[in-house]
């Protein structure tokens, strides 16, 4: 049984974002626990209000991206905070389900905002023991 | 950095001769230690801006150079339309027009100090910062493309400042041929009230002293004065610009191949200049410019309004307000001729020198001034452009300290708070929304910035008039 999980990676200027699980649903959502934690801690964020989500790319390293710049403009436009994620992946399509609240300074302390999901260090693998990773850095 | 994949020209100054793909050499101006502790991959990134099409003389990377996404920051290229020349959203980066300005108070430090207190939290509470913050501002469609035409000269229009701030910003405060239906709806809907707002990361707002004056003579065409306090803002094209980077990136990433270009790295997306993508980012992007201009031209209205109240009488006038993400159309020579190029500066300044056409008729027998942001507790400097820069890297100099080491290593290095109060006992008051922001930007994770603009001043880049010492800083 693999464990789904998170983890951060250094890079100079901003931060690598790195979700595992066993399944690659699993392992974006992961990827956007990762995205929230370095904004707030995660604990802090309640899931009280739900936001859907839809994208398509045409392979999986882009539609991590594109999964990660969808949550970017719904945290930055609704100005919210996600600490929940439901991904479903048929194909290079995705459908998600976001669950977070309103940025509350006070509350969260956001450290930094997060401006974009990159291409650089961008990888979406599985491996031999079967579990899949996804990973990227963020722009911060 | 490996010094030996180097040919040292100088003491600043350092040569790749072209290999593999390259088109042209890669340079990178840095002090041996400022080299040395260069990350590896500003070598890898810059070499592969080499190998763009179109590409002209060469890749520069600045002083302050770091690993960046496909570009470094810190990396300057210039590209010739008509000879295949790209326009590449990864050069100009996310924060679109992210840059500094810099204004007078014309106050002594001694006639601050009582105050300090007082505007720090003042400031803190009138300029929105950090994470979710909003502008007073709200944009319907009209207003939101007016404003991505017009840039600071809308702000004026709409009683933020007067006219004579417009002949201190590049551009005029407006960036021509801005084309506000190449911006996504997802771009507005970010900005919709984001405007006058200061973001997160590196961007402040700081009250600085002038602390000393290397060159009296363009100091006092600047009218910088030792002792006293000026006001600078370090802040970008908040949501609107970060989208359209983000968007465009994509799209020039599926559009390379069928445009036959082969991208070493696909942070280095791109499109022909003379294509329909790259024509629809060059109108995005300068429409971004515009809202940064805009976006700084409000907070030095509101930043105005906080002065009035507690120090009336005062007048902040600005001195200069530079870009240091930008792709811009500007004429220099090359080999003798005068070429018309799209210069792309990433976390670099422009540093037009004596006699620039397009400075100001008071500036333009000294040059531009140049805006170098420090980090929090350290200095920050103004330099005036040189004659000889516009023979190195298309007339650029450095934009600030830049980063030495991960966020993650710094919050494990240093905790806000220890930070916030060893820096007040340094005289330095933080104001920030979020302590570990503050402990992600400690001084000590970014790169000696003396050093850097020492590097930029002796490679002919730019020259040194002021050093500035922080008084107050409001982090985003």
């Amino acid at each position: 049984m693999i464990a789904a999980r998170w983890e951060h990676f250094p890079h100079q200027a901003d931060m690598g974002v790195r979700g595992v699980g066993p399944t690659l649903a699993a392992a974006f959502e992961q990827a956007a626990l990762a995205m929230t934690a370095i904004v707030t801690d995660l604990d802090w964020v309640a899931p009280d209000e739900a936001v859907g989500i839809r994208c398509e790319a045409p392979d999986s390293e882009l539609l991590l991206v594109d999964w990660l710049n969808a949550l970017i403009l719904e945290m930055a436009a609704r100005h919210m905070l996600f600490s929940r994620f439901e991904v479903s992946l048929d194909g290079q399509r995705l459908h998600a389900t976001a669950w977070g609240e309103a940025v509350d300074t006070q509350k969260h302390q956001p450290a930094v905002e997060v401006k974009g999901a990159t291409y650089t260090e961008l990888k979406v693998v599985r491996d031999e023991s079967g579990q899949w990773l996804a990973q990227c850095v963020v722009d911060v | 950095m490996q010094l030996d994949q180097l040919k040292q020209v100088s003491d600043v100054e350092w040569r790749i001769a072209p290999f593999g793909k390259m088109r042209v050499p890669a340079v990178i101006y840095a002090d041996q230690a400022l080299i040395t502790e260069m990350d590896d991959k500003v070598f890898e990134q810059i070499t592969n801006v080499a190998t763009l099409p179109g590409i002209v003389q060469a890749a520069y990377a600045m002083p302050d150079a770091h690993w960046g996404y496909g570009f470094p920051i810190g990396g300057v290229a210039a590209f010739d339309a008509d000879a295949g020349g790209v326009v590449s959203a990864g050069g100009v980066g996310f924060d679109i027009s992210c840059g500094v300005r810099t204004l007078h108070t014309g106050l002594k430090a001694e006639d601050v100090a009582p105050l300090k207190q007082r505007l720090a939290d003042r400031l803190f509470t009138h300029i929105p910062a950090g994470v979710g913050s909003t502008g007073k501002l709200r944009l319907d469609a009209g207003g939101m493309d007016a404003m991505l035409r017009g840039g600071a000269r809308w702000a004026v229009e709409h009683g933020y400042g007067s006219e004579a701030d417009l002949d201190r910003i590049e551009e005029h405060g407006c960036m021509a041929g801005a084309e506000p239906g190449q911006v996504s709806e997802h771009a507005k809907r970010r900005q919709r009230d984001e405007i006058g707002t200061l973001g997160s990361g590196n961007h402040y707002l700081e009250l600085q002293e002038i602390v000393e004056i290397h060159d009296t003579k363009a100091a006092d065409r600047f009218r910088l004065r030792q002792g006293e306090v000026v006001v600078s803002i370090h802040c970008g094209s908040r949501g609107l610009g970060h989208q359209i980077g983000t968007e465009f990136l994509r799209q020039m990433v599926i559009a390379a191949p069928g445009y036959g270009i082969d991208l070493p790295d696909r942070e280095l997306a791109c499109a022909p200049i003379h294509s329909p993508v790259g024509q629809a980012y060059l109108g995005a992007m300068r429409a971004a410019v515009n809202c940064a201009l805009a976006n700084r031209q409000v907070i030095t209205h509101l930043t105005r309004k906080v002065f009035a109240d507690l120090l009336p009488g005062t007048h902040l006038s600005l001195i200069y307000d530079v870009s240091h993400n930008t792709c811009k159309e500007e004429w220099h020579t090359v080999d003798g001729q005068t070429r018309r190029l799209y210069v792309h500066r990433k976390g670099a300044t422009r540093a037009f020198g004596p006699g620039h056409p397009s400075l100001p008729g008071e500036l333009r027998d000294i040059g531009q001034p140049v805006l170098i942001g420090g980090s929090m507790g350290t200095a920050s400097y103004i330099l005036v452009g040189t004659e000889e820069g516009g023979t190195r890297a298309f007339s650029s100099a450095c934009h600030g300290a830049g980063r030495s080491m991960s966020r993650h290593q710094a919050t494990r290095q240093w905790h806000g708070r220890a930070l916030v109060d060893e820096l007040a006992s340094q005289g330095i008051l933080i104001r920030s929304p979020s302590l570990r922001g503050v402990a992600e930007e400690a001084p000590g994770a970014y790169k000696d910035v003396s050093a850097v603009v020492e590097a930029a001043d002796r490679a002919g880049l730019a020259r040194k008039v002021a050093k500035l010492k922080p008084l107050v800083c409001i982090k985003g």
